[in-house]
């Protein structure tokens, strides 16, 4: 392009050394390009195998699917309505639990722990977010589990028993178990986003505050955390997203059976935890197929969830706010 | 009537500020647990055998995961011929080339497929890689941890070369080098540690994945001697042995998931320690 727009340029290089170089080039910019558009690829590739590989189930029970609590491998009768349910139920029981916690915490962190103490806290959660969900699930099957058992969940069916949620029989693993291992998952992801959302917010907005008279806490909460509400809402949403995912953890604690019960107590069963055990029991193609499916509606839930993640934290901390240092 | 109000706002406070301090002690609780956990009933499985032996058959006590942890340094190599070079060409595309446009639905892109579950990968994979190929294996499981890696290397690759500074690129136009001659041999090199650093994170990162493997690497009890065959993971025998009814099974896997974690961590400390001056260069 430069060269030719600038004659002299070429004029001074031989010819045939000329066009290898721009070759060269073009073939190396497309070469990072089709890399780069990589990245589309891969998502259209996971849409079309998951479709592809579902067509028997897509074809057989149509929009019954979704709707149609039946999972019999036995009749070949297949429905996706219990691990939707679960799936949803976990995530929201997570979200109750880790949205409070990981915003405040990520408060703390930003604007009211002692600077000592802000690094060293901040790499800790860092570090928790890498820890794999199979380590996990190891613990909740050991450590977590045995207490909710003994622990926690007799004291919430005396205390709260009258309520439909913690009524039955306490088996430990249980959707409540669950929703609570993923809290853990989701709360260092959440902290992280929030932290730097927190601290993406000008300091004139504080000091503006502080000079009204406000105390450390009106701060927080009038200049700051108003201030970065869509953020710390993509943030919950980027958690959701990993939520409705996670696979291994989930299904070390949940218990694994598709039914939908009103208690908490009760095993649950969610969409990525079935496709794990029975994906190679699987021992029909309709059978397959409908796990398949399942496989797509998790896609398709967990996509929109976390292209929405993004726009909203887009509009905060975006190119417009780093054009300003 | 002043005095009460400004007694509660301070009152109010002081509250508050407890309150989110007690949030956090919440937050880091569950983890020192874990790690105060994976420590005490892990350490006690470690020994020499434990690293060196195959897995006893079962009902008999000891014996290793050695096969799992070649298994996993072979899955993440076969991980890394796929991810390193698609993602950090990808990378180069994004810092030295690309129109803005483009360049944020392909971020955008990169960030989706960032929250694509790690099961669906799997089950893809399930589709590309084990069905034509018609048996479980270690290429399927590499095939599978690579795409993950992609989308992570590509956003490091990029955010690191853009640090390079732009003289650079001049001086090296302007000296008659071609542009990819440049890239290659100017800016990648002076990014190189930053590149490394976002590899070593990915492979931390996927290296404790098990959802993808389940169906793809599926685990062995013993030896792989051919990339075409099934092999064992560090993170698939924690999972296997974890479910399994056997005392001497749970304690090995305590013992992998502290030397997984251990593995990981160091990772990530060494890396942040490695690269901190950089970082808070580039976000002040």
């Amino acid at each position: 392009m430069a060269n030719a727009l600038n004659p002299s340029a070429t004029a001074s290089q031989p010819p045939a050394a000329m066009t290898r170089r721009k070759l060269g080039d073009r073939a190396f910019e497309y070469l990072t390009l089709l890399m780069a558009l990589a990245v589309f690829i891969l998502i259209i590739l996971i849409g079309y195998e998951l479709a592809h590989g579902s067509t028997l189930s897509l074809k057989k029970f149509g929009w019954h699917f979704l709707v149609s609590s039946d999972w019999d491998p036995v009749s070949e009768e297949f429905g996706a309505l219990p691990f939707i349910f679960g799936t949803l139920v976990s995530s929201a029981i997570a979200l109750i639990i880790a949205v409070p916690l990981s915003i405040a915490s990520a408060v703390f962190l930003t604007e009211l722990a002692p600077r000592w103490m802000r690094q060293p806290l901040t790499i800790f959660i860092e570090l928790l977010a890498a820890v794999p969900s199979v380590i996990l699930g190891l613990w909740g099957i050991f450590v977590m589990v045995p207490w909710l058992r003994t622990h926690l969940f007799p004291w919430l069916k005396s205390s709260l028993g009258f309520l439909p949620l913690f009524k039955g029989p306490i088996y430990g693993v249980s959707m409540l178990a669950g929703g609570i291992i993923l809290a853990i998952m989701i709360i260092p992801i959440i902290t992280s986003v929030s932290r730097e959302i927190i601290r993406s917010v000008p300091g004139l907005q504080r000091e503006a505050a502080y000079a009204l008279g406000a105390t450390r806490w009106e701060v927080t909460r009038i200049a700051v955390l108003s201030y970065a509400k869509k953020g710390l809402f993509g943030a919950v949403i980027l958690g959701l997203g990993r939520a409705l995912g996670e696979t291994m953890a989930v299904t070390m604690v949940i218990g694994n059976r598709p039914e939908i019960a009103a208690s908490l107590f009760a095993p649950g069963y969610t969409l990525a935890s079935v496709v794990a055990n029975e994906f190679t029991e699987a021992t029909t193609d309709i059978y397959l197929h409908a796990l398949f499916e399942l496989g797509l509606v998790l896609l398709g839930v967990t996509v929109l969830v976390n292209a929405l993640a993004q726009l909203l934290l887009k509009t905060l901390g975006g190119p417009e706010i780093k054009s300003q240092h | 009537m002043e005095a009460p109000n400004h007694q509660w706002r301070k009152i109010k406070n002081v509250m508050m500020q407890i309150t989110t301090l007690v949030c956090a002690i919440l937050v880091i609780t569950p983890l020192c647990l874990l790690f105060y956990h994976l420590l005490s009933s892990g350490i006690s499985a470690l020994n020499w055998d434990f690293f060196t032996k195959l897995p006893k058959p079962v009902g008999e006590t000891g014996g290793g995961i050695a096969n799992a942890l070649v298994g996993t340094f072979v899955l993440l190599g076969i991980a890394a011929m796929v991810g390193v070079p698609i993602g950090v060409l990808g990378g180069i595309y994004l810092a030295e080339y690309g129109a803005s446009w483009l360049n944020r639905w392909i971020r955008f892109g990169a960030d989706v497929l960032n929250g694509v579950p790690s099961i669906t990968w799997g089950m893809v994979v399930y589709a590309l890689v084990v069905v034509p190929m018609k048996g479980f294996s270690a290429w399927a499981g590499g095939i599978v941890l690579g795409m993950m890696m992609i989308p992570l290397i590509m956003r490091t690759a990029e955010e690191v070369l853009r640090l390079v500074p732009n003289g650079y690129r001049e001086a090296s136009l302007a000296l008659g080098i071609s542009k990819w001659r440049t890239i290659l041999q100017i800016v990648v090199r002076t990014a190189l540690k930053g590149i490394v650093t976002g590899v070593l994170l990915a492979l931390a990162r996927v290296a404790g994945e098990t959802a993808p493997l389940l169906f793809t690497a599926f685990g062995n009890r013993y030896w792989n001697h051919n990339l075409s065959d099934p092999i064992a993971a560090v993170p698939l025998q924690i999972f296997n042995y974890a479910i399994s009814p056997y005392e001497d099974w749970h304690r090995q896997a305590w013992a992998g998931a502290l030397v997984l974690l251990l593995v990981i961590t160091l990772i990530n400390v060494s890396v942040r320690v490695l690269t901190r001056d950089r970082f808070s260069q580039s976000t002040h």
